[in-house]
């Protein structure tokens, strides 16, 4: 018999435009000592089943039809109070974001203490006993010490294992672990993975890890389930799905994950109902407006050389110069890229990398350092009109979608807005037939002009906000993490056509991210940061396959391989 | 047509359907509204017009035909024979002008200074906002009758009922821009870190068109909660000031004017002249304030869902 067993289950969430079915017809069981992944794309009700199994839906969210059976038990038709003595106790739950699972203002003893005595019949003495073994057995050092503390005296990382220390507190059954990792850095994820595989298996525990990720399941998962919007579409091993999916929708999935071990030209397209914009097709830019902004030559040097650049931010403000407190950063950092090339900034979170984009934008003034790009010095004090010449040959794509729109503006605006402000159209003509190739150009088509950014989604705004950086016929193109916020079918759509406009505009990029397999799919040369320190730069296939500083061969060796 | 489409389809308009409070309070202020706008068509008498007037009908009770002239007054008359249901719709005339004109005007200095303090920061925000805060520490009464009485004390007395009106509207609007501007630095705060802006100042917006055309679209739903609350505070300020007789002259009598004249004859047994206007300016406040109440809610993204 199976530890957890789902059949049918059906989701609904009644609302305003008629009633949305979130999970439809799911049935999955999971064993003692498996984990089973759920994947899928965002919206697809990976974490509705989670929230389904332990009755924890938002309202209006109710579970219309199905059964939920723990070892045998029903678990679904259960009271509210009923309900108790399941959650935590026999199945515990590991959130996505470790900054905010654990109660800031109380000690970590508090919270684990507190758990156990609800859960166990036992004294105070031995649950802390308990709670201290248990940091011990997630990998915290010093536990006796560090139970004293308070959540904010973690890093992410220690902290998801207290996570898990509290999730495992009270002995449960079965664990929902959903998106365990997701918040936390490459390296870190990795430990956090490796200590969950090795609890399920020494404490025969069922786990459902819910993730997005294809490399997390690659590496952790024995069965996998695929959703897609709201209905599994394919459950098996992980590495016959992974090696030999089923279902197209499997398939397009998959080609869509950056390999980790090689470089691919252009992702594979396989046609899905899901494409969210048509790649270019045939678009004759010979003597078109985009390709008719100033040409200058570099004289064979690199189009951008960055020399010694720092940037130092004041924390806090005090009138006396030496009470105020500083972080650096970037110390002294220095490349360079040639005219063309796409160069990789990879690193994790902190590390600086986006400070440098918004150095080299102008957005942020340097604190020291020399940049030059082409024949201009960035870095030199210049009028703004002067310096407004050079900085719209760089322009930037952001991180978020969601924000790097102006919601109360039309498409259209927001993609002539860099034309009408740089004079660059002869005519209001002119400048909504360029809008309107502009649009084309990113597999939107010139009817979104006429919408808000509200209506459309995450891919399809980014592809605007590329639409937008192109708007002022950039040379120079800083991707800030461009598809870090989006689903990695939707991934693959914005990297290919990124690849395409470099070719055909001539675009220099300089491409930002914490996700190894897609620099390297992306990157010619990449230089690697850490703590505001460039601490290697190398061609990529030569730094990935020959890693020569200590931090790269970590952050190398603890990505997720994922490989077909 | 495509934008009322829109507009129909919108969430906001879907929570205001779906609000009887907002429903109710929304048709009350603006039956209100209307019948003070189109007071000269829909007040039976004109009360500014003493050729109308016949004190043989002071003090005739609502509904009651009167004694000497058998004329029926539907609120009843004051000591003059004015007729109150007629002396409320121009007075509330005077009231919602001097409310709206008021809000407009703490808004417009609010939203500037706060946009100023949140997008220039350092130095200029800390200025501004010290005003603020200082400002704050009084009560808002005070601080309008406190310019009311210096603007009174440097305009010529012939003058003096003329520009009291105005001065009306700049003592209670000064007193109360204070909020607008907290809120809107709040929001451009938040606007003004998203990568928007960002983006606006790589493609060569300069300050002021960031400013304007970027952030202050985005800061605008706040700031119409607080106006619409505002407007109801405005209001009551106007009745409190006028009733302690340093608002509207008795030429142009305001709601609190009414209100203020009718308390004399509360225990005399007249109590439909104070009565009435009390009751209006409650309706008009409260229907107000549960509106902009709504609206807050309604816009408020933390409970949309």
């Amino acid at each position: 018999m199976a530890l957890l067993e789902i059949k049918n289950m059906r989701v609904e969430f009644p609302g305003r435009h008629g009633t949305f079915t979130a999970v439809e017809d799911v049935s999955l069981d999971v064993n003692e000592g498996e984990i089973v992944g759920l994947v899928g794309e965002s919206g697809a009700g990976k974490s509705t089943i989670g929230n389904a199994i332990l009755k924890l839906l938002q309202a209006p969210g109710r579970l219309a039809a199905g059964e939920v059976w723990l070892k045998g038990e029903r678990i679904d038709q259960l009271s509210d109070h009923e309900m108790l003595n399941v959650r935590g106790k026999r199945i515990s739950m590991i959130f996505q974001d470790p900054m905010t699972s654990l109660n800031p203002i109380e000690t970590i003893e508090y919270q684990l203490v507190e758990t156990i005595l609800t859960h166990l019949d036992i004294s105070e003495a031995e649950a802390t006993r308990r709670a201290i073994d248990l940091l011990d057995q997630v990998g915290i050092p010093n536990p006796a010490e560090r139970i004293k503390q308070y959540p904010h005296q973690f890093s992410g990382g220690m902290r998801q294992r207290v996570v898990i220390a509290l999730a495992l507190s009270v002995e449960p059954e079965l664990i929902i672990a959903d998106e365990p990792t997701t918040a936390l850095d490459v390296t870190i994820q990795a430990q956090i993975l490796d200590l969950i595989k090795e609890l399920c298996r020494s404490r025969n525990l069922g786990v459902i890890l819910v993730t997005h990720d294809m490399g997390v399941i690659a590496e952790t998962a024995d069965r996998v389930a695929v959703m897609l919007r709201g209905k599994l579409i394919e459950l098996g091993p992980t590495q016959q799905v992974i090696n030999a999916p089923q279902e197209l929708y499997t398939q397009s999935l998959i080609a869509a994950v950056p390999p980790s071990n090689k470089k691919i030209d252009r992702f594979p397209k396989v046609a899905t109902e899901d494409s969210e914009g048509s790649a270019l097709q045939n678009f004759d830019l010979s003597g078109h407006w985009l390709v008719r902004g100033d040409t200058y030559s570099t004289g064979g040097k690199s189009l951008l050389e960055v020399k010694g650049l720092k940037k130092r931010f004041q924390v806090t403000n005090a009138i006396l110069a030496r009470n105020r407190t500083y972080i650096d950063a970037i110390n002294d950092i220095s490349f360079d890229v040639q005219a063309g090339e796409t160069f990789g900034l990879v690193g994790e979170s902190g590390s600086g990398k986006s400070t440098v984009a918004r150095v080299i934008t102008g957005i942020y003034p340097a604190t020291g350092g020399t940049m030059r790009f082409a024949e201009h010095d960035l870095t030199s004090a210049e009028s703004r009109a002067e310096k407004q010449k050079v900085r719209r040959d760089i322009q930037m794509i952001f991180q978020d979608p969601y924000s790097s729109l102006n919601g109360r503006m039309r498409i259209g605006s927001i993609v002539a807005e860099p034309i009408v402000v740089n004079k660059l159209a002869g005519s209001t003509e002119e400048r909504k037939e360029v809008v309107a190739d502009l649009l084309e150009l990113v597999g939107l088509g010139k009817d979104a002009a006429r919408k808000y950014p509200h209506e459309f989604s995450g891919g399809q705004r980014q592809r605007i906000s590329i639409a937008r950086a192109l708007a002022t016929r950039p040379r120079f193109l800083i991707c800030d993490e461009p598809t870090s916020a989006l689903d990695v079918s939707i991934q693959a759509q914005i990297l290919n056509l990124l690849k395409d406009l470099q070719d055909q505009l001539k675009l220099t990029l300089l491409f930002i991210s914490h996700d190894l397999p897609v620099i390297r799919q992306m990157c010619d040369r990449v230089g690697v940061m850490r703590h505001g320190d460039l601490v290697e730069v190398a061609e990529t296939e030569m730094l990935f396959e020959t890693p020569q500083h200590s931090y790269t061969q970590a952050l190398i060796g603890e990505m997720p391989k994922f490989a077909k | 047509m495509d934008r009322i489409k829109r507009a129909l389809d919108s969430d906001l308009f879907y929570s205001y359907k779906s609000s009887p409070l907002a429903l109710v309070s929304s048709i009350v202020a603006a039956i209100l509204i209307f019948s003070a706008v189109f007071a000269p068509l829909v007040a039976p008498h004109n009360p500014f017009d003493p050729g109308s007037l016949n004190l043989m009908n002071g003090f005739s009770e609502p509904m009651v035909p009167n004694a000497f002239t058998g004329d029926t007054f539907m609120l009843g008359t004051d000591d003059q024979g004015r007729d109150v249901f007629s002396t409320i719709l121009y007075g509330m005339r005077i009231s919602l002008f001097v409310g709206f004109a008021a809000v407009v005007f703490a808004m417009t200095i609010g939203i500037v200074l706060g946009l100023t303090a949140a997008y220039a920061g350092g130095r200029i925000d800390s200025f501004i906002m010290r005003i603020a805060d200082v400002q704050l520490t009084f009560p808002s009464i005070l601080v309008a009758m406190l310019v009311f009485g210096i603007a009174k004390g440097i305009t010529p007395v012939h003058l003096r009922d003329q520009v009291a009106i105005w001065v009306l509207i700049i003592s209670i609007g000064l007193s109360d821009w204070v909020q607008f501007a907290r809120v809107v630095r709040g929001a451009a705060l938040v606007e003004k870190s998203k990568e928007y802006v960002e983006a606006a100042i790589l493609i060569g917006r300069g300050p002021a068109g960031i400013v304007f055309r970027h952030i202050l679209p985005n800061v605008l739903s706040p700031v119409l909660v607080i106006a619409t609350i505002s407007l109801a505070l405005a209001i009551i300020s106007e009745a409190t000031l006028s009733f302690l007789g340093v608002g509207a002259p008795p030429t142009s009598p305001s709601l609190g004017t009414l209100i203020r004249v009718g308390q004399g004859f509360l225990f005399s047994g007249e109590w439909w002249i104070l009565f009435f206007p009390a009751m209006t300016l409650l309706l008009l406040a409260l229907s107000v304030n549960l509106l902009g109440d709504w609206l807050r809610d309604a816009l408020n993204p933390k409970l949309d869902d």
